[in-house]
């Protein structure tokens, strides 16, 4: 068990490190979506700004762009609904498998 | 051990959590608008059959077992986890992963296919991300050939005796790489180039998304095995009875 502790906590430092370095070796760097680059490409290859022709209906619902802070605040919604979901039932059976070792132990 | 195994999962999830508060920014799959209505319809449709399959397999694995359905809740939660998450990548852009590989391990496939295509209507119509007229094509790559891909991939390992954990790290990071490289293809197809058609077009979308993916892949890899090793240890009946643990080894 101490082993895949060890392989576990190894694992989660590498992909922080994965993820943090280009924060910190880019300086300046916009860090912008890979969505919005793929759009630029579209515009290269067909030679003229392409216009979308459907607006994602949460915009024409709210008549603009969604602000940028809402969006973040749905993102982590999301990202809380899932976190909420894994960690309950993990923890579910977290306890029990704690109740099936100590009944054993008991026993 | 009980009080060690219960720090290893506090800092799993407040290593999840710490992502979630990254700064966000747009990110992946084809945005609302951006492929002609004919190129919708032709992925909504393939799309078709895989959901069918996909909905009676899941299905079936739980009139097996009801219980089976909180490792489904889980394999759907770390997919709407992993998609939320925005990473900064070499680049200089952000991109997210797709956390697919997990489903397509424990359930299959065709399985990961409802699970996807209820993470994309979310982000498609509260989030502006993805869209609504693009979900068929982006379904397909995020949620039917990625996982197809991990799929394969996992089983190849398995059969050359490959080390379990480097065979689900190759199929979850190779399954999200190649959502990426599908997506390349959906766009190219829509949008050949003048000169050279629809492979120049590819390179070029690929030369896009895949120097930024590539990381991502490898992270997406890693967290991957992190959760089967704790189900591993935590909910062994359940991996046994979905037939990824054999017997009693391991």
């Amino acid at each position: 068990m101490a082993k895949t502790k060890k392989k576990v906590i190894i694992l989660l430092i590498i992909a922080v490190l994965i993820a943090l370095i280009p924060l910190f070796t880019l300086k300046g760097a916009e860090f912008g979506g890979s969505d919005d680059a793929g759009s630029v490409v579209v515009s290269q290859i067909t030679g003229t700004e392409y216009k979308p022709w459907f607006t994602p209906v949460m915009e024409t619902w709210i008549g603009g762009e969604l602000p940028g802070e809402i969006e973040s605040l749905l993102f982590c919604v999301q990202t809380g609904i899932g976190v909420g979901v894994l960690a309950f039932f993990m923890g579910r059976y977290v306890e029990r498998t704690k109740k099936e070792n100590q009944e054993t132990k008991t026993e | 051990m009980n009080q060690k195994e219960k720090k290893i999962v506090t800092i799993a999830t407040v290593f999840a959590v710490a992502f979630g508060v990254t700064p966000v920014v747009n990110a992946m799959h084809i945005m609302e608008g951006y492929l002609p209505p004919k190129f919708c319809i032709i992925w909504g449709v393939i799309c078709i059959p895989f959901l069918i399959t996909g909905y009676l397999s899941i299905k079936k694995t739980l009139s097996q077992n009801r219980k089976f359905i909180t490792i489904l809740a889980m394999a759907g939660a770390f997919v709407f986890v992993l998609s939320s998450l925005k990473i900064p990548s070499v680049t200089g852009s952000c991109s997210h992963m797709t956390g697919t590989g997990l489903a397509a391990i424990l359930f299959g496939p065709t399985a990961v296919g409802i699970l996807g295509i209820i993470v994309l209507i979310f982000q498609a119509i509260l989030l502006a991300h993805g869209g609504l007229t693009t979900l068929g094509a982006n379904t397909f790559s995020m949620a039917i050939a990625g996982p197809f891909v991990s799929y394969g991939i996992y089983k190849l390992c398995q059969k050359l005796k490959v080390n379990k954990y480097v065979g689900i790290f190759l199929a979850a990071s190779i399954g999200d790489l190649f959502t990426y490289c599908v997506t390349s293809y959906e766009l190219a197809l829509a949008y050949p180039s003048v000169n050279g058609g629809i492979a120049a077009s590819a390179a070029k979308f690929l030369a896009v998304f895949a120097p930024t993916q590539l990381p991502l892949a490898i992270i997406e890899g890693i967290l991957t095995v992190v959760i089967i090793m704790g189900l591993e240890t935590y909910a062994k009946p359940e991996l046994k009875g979905l037939g990824f643990l054999k017997g009693g080894e391991n």
